[in-house]
């Protein structure tokens, strides 16, 4: 096995680490081997980095794991009684607006709270021949709009492929960047082909302070991430008139819930173009899922018990008539279907007999689809609610 | 080891309607009113709350305001400043009695 950040670690030559990979046919067998067992770490990653669960071998790795814990009740009701409270039990799709790709688990960073576990040692990363079956199920229907994240999504070496088909298709194309990507050896062309496909950039960006999103994201997160802001402001994105859309996402930094979107984008504008002169779109709030890494710091800073309860206790049920799993679709890596991108990282597929894999997409047997709930649901329900597009109501 | 004050009853807050219906109903209806955006933001009202909560050295308003600050967007730096502005007055009172002991001193004095 080898890893896919395509290092000549062998031949001792100078590349950047986090270049972006040749493509598939030239970097097949290129990396180094990867570490087996939590033994060790792919040397992508910095001295700084964390490692995620899966390399540090974390019982919460396994998401059998993580599914028990969150089953666990607490006091806590489970989220379908709930939803029944709310009349929104089975929580029914209503028809696929959004067709979601997770392109894999490579990512340059190693946030805190990522619900992936994604960081340059993962090596879970979308094939050519998935996407081409990804680009196939999209031709067969009229989804207008195609997301896709990651990990970087970037760092696929499909990535460029597989979002110029999408817009030869006539698809509205978001990414869901991490903007520090922007600024690496290998992606120095990258700003520029997202502006020439007209792809709307979603930036994570948590805080407009350096210390709190760097606690969140890394040492020197926030830096780059302003420099890579400011090289999408040069392109046009974020400016009034160019048609280049740049969201922010924020979401806290810490156990509690986002604010309203309203008053933190409000917040955001006048410190971003003050402090820094950077413009963008529209601010997307998140609140944090508590699975993956953010499940771990919940439990490790003996806040996973009050979490689910302020989370219970913000449930809302207009929110929850708006949740996003209801007109998304969510592809994996494998090509494995899911009703979201956070029960794809609990491994909780589409159920109740639905297709399972891309390779046989059929949007009209997935319109109406029943969908697969667990407690981490009370994430997208709490407050105003939350979503890929920032809050429901 | 047994306090006056446990976390625990800080969500037991609503309790104490129960001697008092009414009285508890109008006050959870100003106490909305009052935290409502209106001239200051909710965000600002929390900050305001929270030095308050200093002031008054009240450890379920510290521990409810310093949780709402950050859901309204607040940060340490501004949460802290509002701690800080709690403590000047707080100080500041004690100080401008200084006056009082002056004129005292002054009376008595030759």
């Amino acid at each position: 096995m080898k890893c896919i950040c395509d290092r000549q670690t062998d031949r001792g030559q100078a590349r950047d680490p986090l270049t972006r990979p040749a493509p598939a046919e030239e970097s097949a067998g290129a990396g180094h081997p990867l570490p087996q067992g939590g033994e060790g770490r792919c040397p992508l990653a910095t001295a700084t980095m964390e490692l995620g669960l899966e390399t540090r071998a974390s019982p919460l790795a396994k998401t059998s794991e993580q599914l028990r814990i969150l089953g666990q009740a607490n006091g806590i009701p489970p989220f379908e009684e709930k939803m029944r409270t709310a009349g929104l039990d089975p929580l029914r799709a209503i028809g696929i607006t959004v067709f979601q790709i997770n392109v894999g688990k490579l990512c340059n960073q190693t946030c805190h709270h990522c619900h992936v576990d994604a960081g340059p040692d993962r090596k879970e990363v979308m094939t050519r021949e998935t996407a081409e079956l990804c680009i196939r199920a999209l031709a067969k229907t009229e989804i207008p709009n195609v997301d896709v994240t990651g990990g970087a999504p970037e760092l696929n070496p499909n990535f460029r492929w597989l979002v110029e088909q999408a817009v030869a298709l006539g698809r509205h194309v978001m990414d869901r960047c991490n903007l520090s990507v922007l600024l690496l050896t290998g992606q120095a062309d990258l700003a520029d082909f997202l502006a020439q496909n007209r792809v709307e950039v979603i930036a994570s960006l948590p805080y407009y302070r350096e210390a709190q999103t760097d606690a969140q994201r890394g040492d020197g997160v926030f830096t780059k991430s302003i420099s890579a802001l400011r090289k999408l402001n040069e392109l046009g994105y974020g400016q009034p008139e160019s048609g280049l859309v740049l969201n922010l996402v924020h979401n806290p930094v810490g156990a509690f819930l986002p604010p309203t979107q309203q008053a933190i984008e409000a917040q955001f504008r006048r410190e971003l173009e003050w402090r820094h002169g950077v413009v963008f779109n529209n601010l997307y709030t998140i609140t944090n899922m508590p699975i993956g890494r953010f499940l771990e710091f919940l439990r490790a800073s003996g806040n996973y018990d009050g979490y689910m309860r302020r989370l219970v206790n913000a449930f809302n049920p207009v929110a929850a008539a708006g949740v996003m799993c209801r007109t998304i679709i969510s592809v994996g890596w494998d090509g494995a279907l899911y009703d979201c991108d956070f029960n794809q990282m609990l491994g909780l597929p589409l159920g109740f007999g639905s297709l399972q894999h891309v390779r046989e997409f059929d949007a009209a047997l997935l319109d109406e689809r029943r969908i697969a709930t667990r407690n981490h649901c009370y994430g997208c329900t709490a407050g105003t609610g939350s979503s890929c597009g920032g809050s429901i109501t | 080891m047994e306090t006056y004050y446990h976390p625990g009853d800080l969500p037991k807050f609503a309790e104490v309607g129960a001697g008092n219906k009414e009285l508890w109903e109008k006050f959870q209806t100003y106490y909305a009113a009052v935290f409502a955006e209106g001239a200051l933001t909710e965000r600002e009202k929390a900050l305001i709350a929270l030095g308050v909560a200093h002031a008054v050295q009240c450890p379920y308003c510290i521990d409810a305001y310093s949780q709402a600050c950050l859901e309204k967007g607040s940060n340490i730096e501004e949460m802290t400043e509002a701690v800080h502005v709690a403590c000047a007055l707080r100080g500041g009172a004690s100080l401008v009695h200084g006056v009082q002991m002056r004129n005292v001193v002054e009376k008595l004095s030759m």
